[in-house]
């Protein structure tokens, strides 16, 4: 099924080692491909180790990829040379991050903190232009304007989140990648810093990479969902069919462990163990496209068995 | 826990929904607003050593500034007619303070033995040559003070820059930079100055300044590449790197205020071990020379005579002691109004 | 005592912070009861008031807490008179307790044959021998593979699970009639975090411990707890049996804490979040500390704090709502579906209870 919305991010055979050619070289994103339509939001889910968030940073250009093409808007930004290439794309690609509390430096004023990426990019005509856009960004943000004096320090957990996503709209960029922004807050704030980024993604059609542990937060934001593990990606769908009819194990297994805010379901909760040998026993493995839209990291003679899982899920007719 | 809720008071209109506009602030901050430097401040003071400390080192640079203004003599002119005068302040009879020492077992006027008119008075006494030994001890402690403050102000800049460079690059130039560290700490300090006065043709406060500089950026640069390697995972610093923020700018505007406590915390002790250096070198004579004075000459001085006039040696070596005191107390306490983890 | 059956009671604490700017209230009249071999899991926002309850009982709060009002009963004597000493014959011992960091809280120089082992010397008097099998038998019961070639293992060289699972070897090695447990694995994967909960379940019923289990995670309270007690702004806002609590809520900010998590069959549309950021204590609102946040606010609700209501016998909640003058209110359509499953659950020949260990 060729798909006609216009594709804003691909990835195509990412790798990113660090320590390479030494004892203790770590393949933290090991031939990694995906496509991120314009508009959309990709999860990415996978546990400590994964190498979700090297793969966002890699995306973003905070580290060096080892090898591939990150292609983002018909560019090649794995390979931008000189300043100047680089200076602009930092404007269009951005970056909310996990720890509301490491993410601002508590030596600046909430208002220097957001007019970061203005200042940089020279985007205010003068101070009060300056003002009013942080103002604004505030507003949007759901801030009061008299909190721009403030330092970080006195702001909760939430709050601070949301100051983040205030100086990463600042330079309006086109395409954000969220490392895990909601796993260190509240429940409650949660909800509403999802809802926010939601209600952004309409407003000023963002897109976004959305890189998580948890499962039912990624389900909801999320239009496709991409699973790592070691590395690599094993998994790629819609959200519903990976999180409904999940056909590799790995998947299937990180379902089963999500805790649900139901005792009756908790009750009879079975969980699928994974035996994570499988993945290692030298196969050559490539993503095939079981599904229209699904792919699962299959060896060649594994794909009969995904066919056959998709088939019983009701993801396709033999 | 259980409570039954019969005996309290019920308006009829109590249960009418909560007008939403005019209900209590969602957002809300109780809390005033400190700045980080408002909260260092409000720790130190209410440390009481640090603050008194912070107290005597103002009033010490005050007299040691601002004191030749208030008390006009010159530290360096000689009346060898008036050597070895002991303290004499009008009005004070306290014996060491009345101008009278004690001579064979006896009370002895010493102003009238140098045949000093009734108005004269040293308030701290005089040296072998006669100097005032008051105007001698704060010009003393200026010289001091300043080969403390220039050298640490040349330690702070090589040690914090080289520091920040090593942590933030990492690679070959740490490297590099870690292996100069290293050969310049195993040099004894002695020999640097050794080194430092011949590089200078002769001893004094460039040669002193110079041998400080070399030898005390190295703690300073181990100390600021230690934080930068911290600090540069930071979210906060990866947030400015992919707004495009350049590298001299971040270690401007976040590496250097989040390194700032650690640096005045390490300047409060780099002082203190420059005065005590410095001190050490011209009291064993290979520092300040004369007509300059500092508190190693005065101390080295004042010990030629201590057995019979000890507050030749007592009062520059006082002022040395609350000096070294007073700095490291102060430190001390910095240290503590800085850590956030006393806070709340 | 009260009730025989309690392990621990705490009444009317009261405890505020000292801080430069004030005192933060912390703590504001909590009161609550530990039955034998159960559950009781603490659920609330950071800055609620959770931990602060639980260090409490351990005696560990900061020095600049200071317990204004309240008593906690543990065996007919109140720990907050307790010395620091007498302290330390409790904790490890009677009381033990599992932090959330499972890397900070084991020392990081210390073999971890001895760091269980330790305890036992302590409280037990065991020899070093004697102490050293019984670890072994805790590493094995707390699921570690090949227990005596570990035993002699640093902290660095095992994972995440595996370290937590070493923290709570070491926390039920003595059998300690309470357990405390602060967020224990918030800072694991999902598949760990699954299997630690099971590992606790099992040696629960094992070793019949009363757990005090700290989370703002809902998910895993549903599958851990036998009783929740839901605290906002240093106060227990609503108590109950877990089924109680997650199909029968009273309290508007119970509802909306279960109305702001993804359930399976939440789709599209936005999340109904709880707007604002909890009261800051150091100047806590007059009334229900909720009403500024609550879409169902009363005007008593800013004058007049709210006392507990009863629901059933084992289930309280402090809101206005339930006050027989008030007004009804439609709850959030997710509570109404969970209420209506909650009616469902009642009628069935025998009344199904949580499965509580009796």
């Amino acid at each position: 099924m060729p798909d006609e919305r216009k594709k804003i991010l691909e990835v195509h055979h990412l790798k990113q080692y660090f320590n390479v050619g030494k004892k203790d070289e770590v393949r933290a994103v090991d031939d990694v491909s995906f496509d991120i339509y314009e508009g959309e939001t990709f999860g990415l889910v996978g546990e400590s180790g994964s190498g979700k968030t090297t793969c966002g940073r890699a995306i973003i250009r905070l580290y060096d990829p080892t090898d591939g093409e990150i292609i983002f808007n018909g560019k090649d930004i794995s390979k931008l040379k000189g300043k100047k290439e680089m200076h602009e794309f930092r404007r269009e690609m951005q970056m909310i991050f996990q720890d509301p509390y490491a993410s601002l430096n508590p030596r600046m004023k909430v208002k220097d903190i957001v007019a970061e990426g203005i200042d940089i990019h020279g985007l205010a005509k003068d101070d009060a232009d300056r003002t009013k856009q942080v103002e604004d960004l505030l507003e949007t943000v759901g801030l009061n304007k008299d909190h721009s004096s403030r330092y970080p320090h006195e702001f909760s957990g939430g709050q601070r989140q949301r100051i983040g996503i205030a100086r990463a709209l600042a330079v309006e960029p086109k395409f954000i990648i969220a490392d895990e922004p909601i796993s260190a807050l509240d429940v409650s704030i949660q909800a509403q810093v999802v809802n926010l980024m939601k209600e952004l993604q309409v407003k000023q059609n963002l897109t976004y990479l959305f890189i998580a542990h948890d499962l039912s937060m990624v389900k909801y934001i999320s239009d496709r969902i991409g699973v790592m593990h070691y590395g690599k990606i094993l998994e790629i769908g819609p959200a519903d069919e990976v999180y409904g009819h999940p056909l590799h194990d790995y998947t299937k297994s990180l379902i089963s462990a999500v805790p649900v805010p139901d005792p009756e379901f908790e009750r009879n909760r079975k969980q699928v163990a994974y035996d994570e040998t499988a993945e290692m026993d030298g196969k050559k493995r490539r993503m095939v496209e079981i599904a229209p839209g699904h792919f699962v990291r299959a060896a060649e003679d594994e794909v009969a068995m995904y066919t056959q899982r998709a088939v019983d899920a009701g993801l396709i007719t033999e | 826990m259980v409570e039954n809720p019969n005996n309290i008071e019920i308006n009829p209109g109590d249960f009418a929904p909560l007008d939403k506009q005019a209900g209590p602030d969602k957002e809300k901050i109780a809390a005033p607003s400190l700045t980080f430097g408002q909260d260092v401040w409000r720790r130190l003071k209410a440390n009481k050593t640090a603050f008194v400390s912070f107290i005597v080192l103002l009033l010490l640079f005050l007299m040691a500034f601002g004191g030749q203004a208030l008390y006009h003599h010159d530290p360096n002119a000689q009346a060898p007619k008036y050597a070895n005068l002991p303290p004499k302040i009008p009005g004070v009879n306290i014996h060491g303070l009345n101008g009278h020492i004690t001579q064979s077992g006896q009370d002895v006027d010493a102003y009238k033995q140098a045949g000093a008119s009734s108005s004269v008075h040293y308030v701290l006494g005089t040296d072998y040559l006669g100097r005032d030994l008051l105007a001698r001890i704060m010009y003393g402690t200026r010289i001091s003070l300043e080969i403390a403050l220039i050298a640490t102000l040349i330690d702070l800049t090589i040690g914090v820059g080289l520091g920040i460079l090593s942590g933030w690059k990492g690679g070959r130039v740490d490297i590099f930079i870690q292996r100069i560290i290293e050969i310049l700490s195993s040099i004894p300090s002695l020999v640097v100055m050794v080194l430092m006065a011949t590089a200078f043709t002769k001893t004094g406060m460039a040669s002193i300044i110079a041998a400080l500089a070399l030898i005390n950026w190295t703690t300073m640069a181990r100390l600021t590449r230690a934080q930068t390697l911290q600090l540069k995972n930071q979210d906060f610093i990866l947030a400015a790197r992919t707004l495009g923020e350049s590298a001299p700018k971040i270690a401007w505007k976040h590496l250097l205020p989040n390194l700032s406590s650690v640096i005045i915390i390490q300047t409060m002790f780099t002082i203190p071990n420059a005065i005590f250096f410095e001190a050490f070198l011209s009291y064993i004579g290979i520092g300040i020379s004369s007509p300059q004075a500092s508190l190693g000459t005065l101390i080295s001085d004042g010990q030629k005579n201590f057995q019979f006039l000890p507050y030749q040696m007592w009062y520059p070596a006082a002022v040395l002691i609350i000096l070294m005191l007073a700095f490291n107390l102060l430190g001390d306490g910095l240290r503590d109004a800085f850590d956030p983890k006393s806070k709340r | 005592m009260e009730n025989p059956e309690n392990v621990i009671e705490v009444r009317n604490l009261e405890i505020n912070f000292h801080t430069y700017a004030g005192e933060v209230k912390a703590i504001r009249d909590v009161s609550f009861d530990l039955r034998k071999g159960e559950t009781l899991a603490i659920v609330g926002e950071s800055g609620s008031g959770k931990s602060v309850t639980t260090r409490s009982l351990m005696g560990l709060l900061a020095p600049n807490a200071e317990i204004k009002k309240g008593s906690i009963m543990f065996h007919g004597d109140d720990i907050i008179k307790k010395s620091e000493k007498e302290m330390q014959h409790i904790r490890g011992k009677d009381i033990a307790m599992i932090f959330q960091d499972p890397m900070t809280s084991l020392d990081p120089t210390m073999r971890i044959g001895m760091q269980i082992a330790e305890p036992l010397m302590k409280h037990k008097g065991l020899k070093k021998k004697e102490a050293i099998a019984q670890a072994l038998e805790m590493l094995k019961l707390v699921g570690i593979t090949n227990p005596e070639g570990r035993i002699n293992d640093y902290p660095y060289q095992f994972s995440g699970g595996m370290r937590q699972r070493i923290v709570i070897a070491i926390a039920l090695v003595c059998y300690p009639e309470v357990l405390i447990a602060d967020e224990p694995t918030t800072a694991l994967d999902v598949t760990i975090q699954a299997q630690i909960l099971d590992l606790m379940k099992d040696l629960q019923n094992r070793i019949d411990t009363s757990i005090i289990f700290i989370t703002h995670d809902l998910g895993v309270v549903a599958g851990m707890a036998d009783r929740v007690a839901v605290m906002y702004a240093g106060k227990i806002v609503e108590y109950g049996t877990v089924d109680e609590i997650f199909f029968n809520p009273q309290h508007p900010y119970t509802w909306g804490l279960l109305n702001s998590m993804p359930t399976l069959d939440t789709e599209g549309g936005s999340l109904s979040a709880i707007p604002g950021t909890p009261p800051d204590l150091l100047d806590p609102p007059v009334g229900d500390a909720f009403a500024a946040r609550s879409d169902y606010a009363m005007k008593i609700d800013t004058q007049q704090e709210p006392p507990f209501f009863k629901v059933s016998d084992t289930h309280y909640a402090a809101t206005w709502l339930l006050h027989p003058d008030a007004p009804k209110v439609t709850p959030p359509a997710e509570i109404v579906r969970r209420q209506q499953k909650f009616a469902a659950m009642q009628k069935p020949e025998a009344p199904i209870k949580s499965d509580t260990k009796e």
